[in-house]
């Protein structure tokens, strides 16, 4: 196993000599997007024409069906099949994993009669056309028998319980630590049920070539997909092909395969032809996974100077009854702020609807909208700048576990944040400032989330016209991980980037674990570069042992990459005039990354500050972001035009997580009141007036050889609760129930006489 | 989406025979809402009469000084027409406050005025709703939006219109142009072209379902300033919480009642010389729900009355 010390010595990527790292490059594929020629998993070509399904979900929360007719929809015009339980073809009972390596088991669709969530799949139609298919599913008669059911998470909380397998986590002795503090808070926070709202819905196309089935569809996982399909079919792996090249958003949501790609293969069986299916707006909402609501308790106890003698962070959350999942709000506490005293823990409670998930920063997102709030409103009490509070309790080491930093630029973060978002021009008083009708007010809060290194491959053929392709079983899920796979190769290979191609997306491809947690760039990225690092190799070798070569007989270790030649002094020759000799098919490795055995040695962490200016209109209660902007350390950037747009995107999540985002669930049926994009509200163009960000110059060494860090999730980090802390000093309102929206902070306004 | 037939009508008496001869049919102009209605199969009907392409989308000048507006005129020719924007600002920017752009363009005037409610329940083919199957029930009286009637709602329906631009309009006393396959010609105000829900939540306006609006007219504009205010979560594309046009002494809400509400208390207590807060106090005495939400409106007409009144922008 490697060591975090064998990335310490130079090398082409931080060497960056062509400067393709860090470059601002346009997306690999982005003009294939916007010109409408990005086939996307619904969009593919068929090998024959298609047939198209539509999935019948569930009105019904809790319960059994206890009768179900299909017999119109079956007669009605183009359709081909109805299935509901009574009639699926056989699939692996849940859960099941025939073969122990299978990332991910079992996961039929209309199992059995048992109803455990609303909008749970209970029909499948298959038809000539979309139109058919979708108005047999209207002719579709179910009758229910209805059981009782835990649907409201505020009105069960009494109902929860510890988290299984967890316990909470206690340093010294938090109740006497913040009973002896000389300043305290101790508030609960509300941050509500959220969706991922993808724009591409779930959707898969499948046919069989044989025994074995081809699947396109849209999952952030490669791997995954690939064997849960298997799973479920009970067939081996191999026989499964499965491809996801392009994805509209996944966030998370499309972590995990749905019934989508399970009955587009079945139906592709039975009927001999390509199947089409894809899921609706509305079963976005009510039938893929969302991130819980989350109501957490936060107590600081200080002292008159600021410093914190003790922390807790008390979360409360929800997943499906028969779905474990646990939003880890509380977790990043322990790395972000030392105190002697210490708990953090979760409980969650059971619930009959759909099933709780990972959604862009799980844990955080919600957890830091109350952490970074509680510090606004202690900074408040202690008379401190919210900044010179944070700074007061910056940890020397991790505070978990006492590990040294990789490196943690958060002060720096927020000095520089301060600088140039005019930080110092806050009034320090609530309500202080108006232009015309709007209270006006800043706020700040710190970011942070981990980074993380997974076991990854990937392919590398170079050939006679001197192109090298990239090949990987990864996803690029609109993050623009085409673009910087093709920068890393480019540089380590001395390649300009239009003798570079990616190709991923295939699971017949070397593996990846996809995109998630913000591991994707240097987990993917490292096993590009460590596989151009074997090309590298295996093509000085060539050389110097090929007496054609002009570098014949020269010692491989020597040889350097540059303009598309391969270097010795000055003698060079093309890498396009080398990969021809080697044959036809060019030259062709494969290579991998693995966490270091000491990497976890290190605390790994990327960070930032989030800085917001919000109008409160005092009248309606209105709250109009004006500006907002964020300095973040995330490791060397690879592509400066890429990461900010995750950055920024991030942030973005944060302004509707503050403001606008919320689906409740209506308790009289167990379904989401909203389940469309006019209904859930995610912010629009003209939420984001102004909105920027910078990141640090940065190299983590100990994070892989790049020095490479994650921005998928940390923009989202920290940037709602720099909104709400805007809204208290725009209007001294301190709402603790996300989002703020109008309703909420008239409330407020007028409870207190405004 | 059930299937239906489609046809596109060569001129508007083509278009009224089809109307009169096929029941249940719907006419489409813009689509932007009944397509996205019968996909989710909240409306159903066995025939489109695509009436798109008449030529019914010229903005002219009327004899008495105002304007007509073609039916299929675009919502974004009518907020761009620089009579409209001259003198009917509260028009342009309430029609801008609706959609998004790319609706706007396509949204016909007449289809606007046409557009049924967005209350969530109504919206969810799995609800019960009275409007959408009556007799259902209303799930919305205990459910879980906000934005319910507080004027003219029913024990059957508290759902409200989702137009901001008939706000505007019945602000200024517009009058819908309607004509049916008889040759009859309507001409009904804005106002109360709209039903309030009563018994009979399912059927919102009056017109046969052989009348066909053909134009929109505006007297000229009273005089005094002009106020529109939209409050909403996000900035853009979504429906009014509440809303509200000033012109002159006129005051118009929107997104409180199943039509745009004319407040005739609070213009009366203008006409007594009422204060901005007095007058629209005096329309929300008459409102019934939920405080919270009587207090928005009274505050946010208020202040737009006050706005139109000192002439200045707070």
């Amino acid at each position: 196993m490697s060591t975090v010390r064998d990335w310490a010595a130079p090398n082409p990527v931080t060497e960056n000599r062509s400067g393709l790292i860090g470059k601002p490059v346009d997306r690999y594929e982005g003009r294939l997007k916007v010109t409408g020629t990005a086939a996307y998993a619904y969009e593919v070509e068929t090998p024959a024409p298609p047939l198209y399904g539509h999935i019948v979900s569930s009105t019904l929360a809790k319960g059994r069906i206890t009768a179900i007719d299909t017999s119109a929809a079956a007669a009605a015009p183009g359709v081909v099949l109805a299935w509901s339980h009574l009639n699926v073809p056989a699939q692996a009972a849940r859960g099941t994993r025939l073969n122990p390596r299978s990332q991910r088991a079992s996961n039929p669709a209309l199992e059995s009669d048992r109803v455990e969530h609303y909008g749970q799949s209970v029909v499948f139609i298959l038809a000539d056309t979309p139109e058919n298919a979708r108005a047999a599913g209207g002719l579709v008669r179910i009758t229910y028998a209805a059981e009782d059911a835990d649907l409201d998470f505020l009105s069960s909380l009494d109902l929860a319980g510890p988290a299984p397998g967890e316990e909470d986590a206690r340093v010294g002795d938090f109740e006497a630590g913040y009973s002896a503090s000389e300043v305290t808070v101790d508030d609960t926070w509300f941050s509500p049920l959220q969706n991922h709202a993808q724009m591409e819905p779930c959707a898969t196309t499948a046919w069989w070539e044989g025994d074995k089935v081809v699947v396109h569809t849209s999952i952030q996982m490669v791997k995954g997909g690939q064997h849960a399909l298997a799973e479920t079919l009970g067939i081996p792996s191999d026989r499964v092909r499965l491809f996801t090249r392009y994805i509209g958003g996944g966030f998370g949501g499309k972590g995990q395969a749905y019934d989508d790609l399970t009955l587009a293969a079945l139906a592709a069986r039975e009927s001999g032809r390509p199947v089409r299916v894809a899921y609706t707006r509305q079963q976005m909402f009510q039938a893929t996974i969302h991130r819980p609501a989350v109501q957490m308790r936060v107590r600081l106890g200080a002292d008159r100077s600021g410093r914190l003698n003790a922390m807790a962070l008390e979360a409360v959350t929800h997943c499906a009854r028969n779905a474990p999942f646990v939003e880890h709000a509380a977790s990043f506490a322990r790395n972000l702020y030392a105190a002697p005293h210490r708990l953090t823990g979760h409980r969650l409670v059971l619930l009959d609807i759909p099933h709780a998930g990972a959604m862009r920063a799980p844990g955080e997102a919600p957890g830091m909208l109350s952490l970074e709030c509680a510090m606004d409103e202690l900074a408040e009490k202690l008379g401190l700048d919210p900044i010179e509070l944070r700074i007061r309790n910056e940890p020397e080491v991790d505070p978990d576990n006492a590990k040294p930093f990789s490196v943690r630029q958060l002060v720096r973060c927020m000095q520089e944040g301060a600088q140039q978002f005019g930080w110092s021009r806050r009034h320090p008083t609530p309500g202080a400032v108006r232009d015309g009708r709007w209270y006006v007010g800043m706020g700040m809060a710190t970011a942070i989330r981990g980074n993380f290194l997974l076991p990854a491959k990937a392919g590398l053929r170079l050939t006679g016209d001197g192109l090298a392709t990239l090949t990987q079983g990864m996803t690029d899920i609109g993050t623009g991980t085409y673009t910087i796979l093709a920068q890393i190769t480019g540089e380590t290979l001395g390649l300009p980037l239009d003798q570079v191609r990616v190709e991923l997306g295939d699971s017949d491809m070397p593996p990846a674990p996809g995109s998630g947690g913000q591991f994707g760039a240097a987990t993917a990225g490292s096993a590009a570069y460590e596989t151009a690092m074997v090309m590298r190799r295996r093509l000085s070798e060539l050389a110097a042992g090929d007496p054609r070569s002009p570098l014949y007989g020269e010692d491989p270790t020597l040889m350097d990459f540059a303009n598309g030649n391969i270097v010795l002094g000055n003698r060079s020759e093309s890498l396009a005039a080398l990969a021809s000799r080697a044959g036809p098919e060019g030259v062709y490795v494969e290579g991998g990354i693995s966490p270091a055995a000491d990497a976890r040695d290190w605390s790994q962490h990327t960070y930032g500050a989030q800085f917001a200016e919000v109008g409160v209109d005092s009248v309606t209660g209105e709250v109009r972001l004006r500006r907002m902007f964020g300095v973040f350390a995330a490791g060397r950037i690879l592509n400066a035009k890429l990461a900010k747009s995750q950055i920024t995107g991030g942030m973005i999540w944060g302004v509707g997580a503050a403001l606008t985002e919320s689906n409740p669930v209506d308790p009289r049926f167990g379904s989401f009141l909203h389940q469309d994009l006019g209904g859930y509200l995610a912010p629009v163009h003209a939420d984001i007036v102004n909105l920027d960000a910078v990141l640090l110059d940065e190299a983590d060494d100990k994070a892989n050889p790049m020095g490479i860090k994650g921005v998928g999730e940390l923009g989202i980090c920290g940037a709602g609760a720099a909104i709400a802390n805007a809204v208290y000093n725009a209007c001294g309102v301190r709402l603790r129930d996300y989002p703020l929206t109008p309703d909420k902070v008239l409330a407020a306004l007028e409870a207190k006489g405004l | 989406m059930k299937p239906f037939a489609f046809e596109r009508a060569r001129d508007v008496d083509h278009a009224l025979s089809l109307a009169a001869s096929s029941p249940g049919a719907r006419f489409l102009a813009g689509g932007t809402n009944i397509l996205d209605l019968m996909k989710l199969e909240i409306e159903q009907p066995p025939r489109l009469i695509d009436v798109g392409r008449l030529p019914l989308a010229e903005i002219s000048e009327t004899a008495s000084g105002g304007l007509r507006i073609g039916a299929l005129a675009t919502n974004t020719a009518v907020a761009s027409d620089p009579r409209v924007r001259r003198r009917y600002p509260a028009l342009a920017r309430a029609i801008l406050a609706g959609g998004s752009v790319q609706l706007r363009n396509k949204a016909s005037v007449g289809g606007n005025l046409m557009q049924r409610t967005r209350c969530p329940y109504f919206m969810d083919a799995a609800k019960p709703c009275n409007k959408r199957l009556p007799g259902s029930g209303c799930s919305a009286m205990e459910g879980l939006s906000s934005t319910l009637a507080l004027f003219g709602a029913s024990e059957m329906c508290v759902a409200v219109s989702p137009s901001d631009m008939s706000v505007a309009l019945a602000a200024f006393d517009a009058v819908a142009e309607t004509v049916r396959a008889d040759g009859s010609v309507q001409r009904r105000p804005v106002e109360t072209l709209h039903r309030l829900p009563g018994e009979a939540p399912q059927v919102d306006t009056d017109l046969a379902p052989d009348e066909l609006i053909l134009a929109v007219e505006l007297p000229p504009p009273p005089p005094g300033r002009q106020v529109w205010r939209k409050v909403r979560a996000r900035a853009s594309y979504t429906g009014a919480i509440a809303s509200v046009a000033v012109a002159g002494d006129r005051v118009a809400l929107g997104a409180v009642a199943a039509r745009p509400w004319r407040a005739r208390f609070t213009e009366a207590a203008l006409a007594d010389g009422a204060s901005p807060a007095e007058a629209a106090g005096a329309e929300l005495a008459h409102a019934d729900g939920p405080e919270s939400r009587k207090s928005l409106v009274r505050r946010l007409a208020a202040d737009a009355i006050r706005e139109a009144k000192e002439g200045a922008a707070s």
